[in-house]
């Protein structure tokens, strides 16, 4: 019983925390994640969600309130954006390490200096080894489904991970798209209720988050990277159900007219959907080019992406982010993900859209065609630039 | 290890011996203590215990060796005795 409305994406994420009926919220507001706290302390104050929101006075601040909200067993939502995300990183890491299902909305935003209010990849860049499930969104539909998807996965007994949703600053996160929202009934027949193993209670005291002498810490570090990996399972079964009840496909890798491609082209977030219309034109022209995007960011999907590229002579990977020193995170990452591959695809890596820079269709148009060159005559760059002057 | 490193029996520190790595240990004289126990109630780590003699001895496996007992006793019948080569 779903129907058809118009959402900007940062309300249908709203609209998803309360839909799954969230207990805690803590947020801290910051450009261009606004509109997601102030919409979701709207309906608290309205009565149309029975939540506790917890105002703070910083991200560090509302990431700790969300870990003790998550420690007794409430179902607990945050949302962020670019400085605010670096702001609570040391939190960050308690999260996944205490295994407490935490759900955050991250509207990506560059990270200063000069400062910027805009769009990039530079905040999930940094925080991307902090051990938390990361999936990328293209659309506000893919906002409020992934959101929902998030506390289904990251709630599982078997997984108990926080989890970020990624959904592009302004270029996702303000605009309004028409979407499908389901009937109540169906998102409490995919979501269960939450229930913490371990949940703080004066009844039954335990101790969280104790001391991790040298003789327990590489132990305890292993066994959180082991239940990472294992997730994989619980997150496709989760994207499964979600098809059988909701009927909207997801996967680790989409993979975008990917048959018979000699060039793909790799892109993530809500340029995916710009890169789509270029890709439809040539191959309007006959051209052999597909696209891939990574939508589960962590645990990284090795075995996907391997098979989505097989058969490809070039990947052409599009970067919003610079690894200083290093070039783009993704590139570096996808191109060490092929590295044993008997037959790999040349891989080239492209930066740019950085603070909110524009990327048009030309501008990939671009990227593809210097991509293809550089592929084939090779090239001493680690990285490779667009649209930038 | 339970999920996330919980412990899910608190107050277990005395299943522990916890003070491998002190420097200097406490030492009483019984000719000049005057069995007052401010030594057992300032002791930060609860490491120091009455004695059924009526006087007070620090646990050994818990005493971090920070010297509060010996600076607190108003008979100046503790003195910090530095940890050597057992």
């Amino acid at each position: 019983m779903s129907k058809r409305v118009a959402l900007e994406a940062s309300h249908a994420v709203a609209e998803a925390a309360r839909m799954a009926n969230v207990d805690v919220i803590s947020a801290y507001p910051i450009t261009p994640q606004t509109h997601i706290p102030e919409r979701l302390a709207e309906m608290v104050a309205d009565g149309e969600l029975n939540a506790a929101y917890i105002p703070v006075e910083s991200e560090h601040s509302a990431m700790s309130a969300c870990l003790g909200a998550a420690a007794i067993g409430a179902r607990t939502f945050t949302a962020t954006a670019g400085p605010g995300l670096e702001y609570m990183h040391n939190v960050l890491y308690v999260a996944p390490s205490m295994r407490l299902p935490v759900v955050m909305t991250v509207a990506n935003r560059a990270l200063s200096a000069p400062i910027s209010i805009w769009g990039d990849h530079s905040d999930v860049m940094a925080v991307r080894d902090t051990g938390w499930i990361q999936v990328f969104c293209q659309n506000s539909q893919e906002a409020f489904d992934l959101t929902i998807w998030a506390f289904r996965v990251g709630e599982d007994r078997s997984v108990l991970f926080p989890v970020m949703v990624h959904l592009d600053g302004f270029t996702l996160s303000h605009v309004v798209e028409p979407m499908f929202l389901p009937g109540q009934a169906d998102v409490d027949r995919f979501l269960p209720r939450f229930q913490y193993p371990y949940p703080l209670d004066p009844d039954r005291p335990m101790t969280h988050g104790a001391l991790g002498p040298p003789d327990i810490y590489s132990e305890a570090k292993l066994a959180q990277e082991m239940a990472l990996q294992e997730s994989r399972n619980v997150i496709l079964q989760a994207w499964k159900e979600f098809e059988d009840v909701f009927g909207r496909r997801y996967s680790p890798v989409e993979e975008y007219r990917t048959e018979g491609a000699e060039t793909l082209l790799l892109a993530m977030g809500s340029y995916t959907e710009t890169a789509k219309i270029v890709i439809d034109q040539r191959r309007d022209h006959g051209e052999a080019i597909g696209l891939i995007s990574i939508r589960l960011w962590r645990p990284f999907p090795y075995e996907e992406l391997r098979r989505a590229v097989k058969g490809a002579g070039r990947l052409i990977v599009f970067d919003r982010c610079i690894s200083f020193g290093m070039g783009g995170p993704v590139f570096s990452e996808v191109r060490s993900a092929l590295y044993d591959e008997d037959r790999r695809p040349k891989v080239v890596g492209f930066v740019g859209g950085l603070g909110g820079r524009d990327v048009p269709e030309k501008e990939f148009g671009y990227l593809i065609d210097r991509g293809k060159e550089v592929a084939d005559r090779g090239s001493d760059r680690m990285m490779e630039t667009v649209g930038i002057r | 290890m339970h999920i996330g490193n919980i412990i899910t029996d608190p107050g277990n520190a005395s299943f522990r011996r916890t003070g491998d790595w002190r420097t200097e240990k406490p030492v009483l004289d019984k000719e000049m203590c005057v069995r007052c126990a401010l030594c057992w109630i300032d002791c930060p780590d609860g490491a120091i215990r009455p004695c059924d003699d009526g006087y007070y001895e620090a646990d050994l496996h818990y005493c971090k060796g920070c010297g509060i007992c010996a600076r607190i006793c108003p008979a100046g019948a503790i003195l910090m005795e530095e940890e050597g080569e057992q």
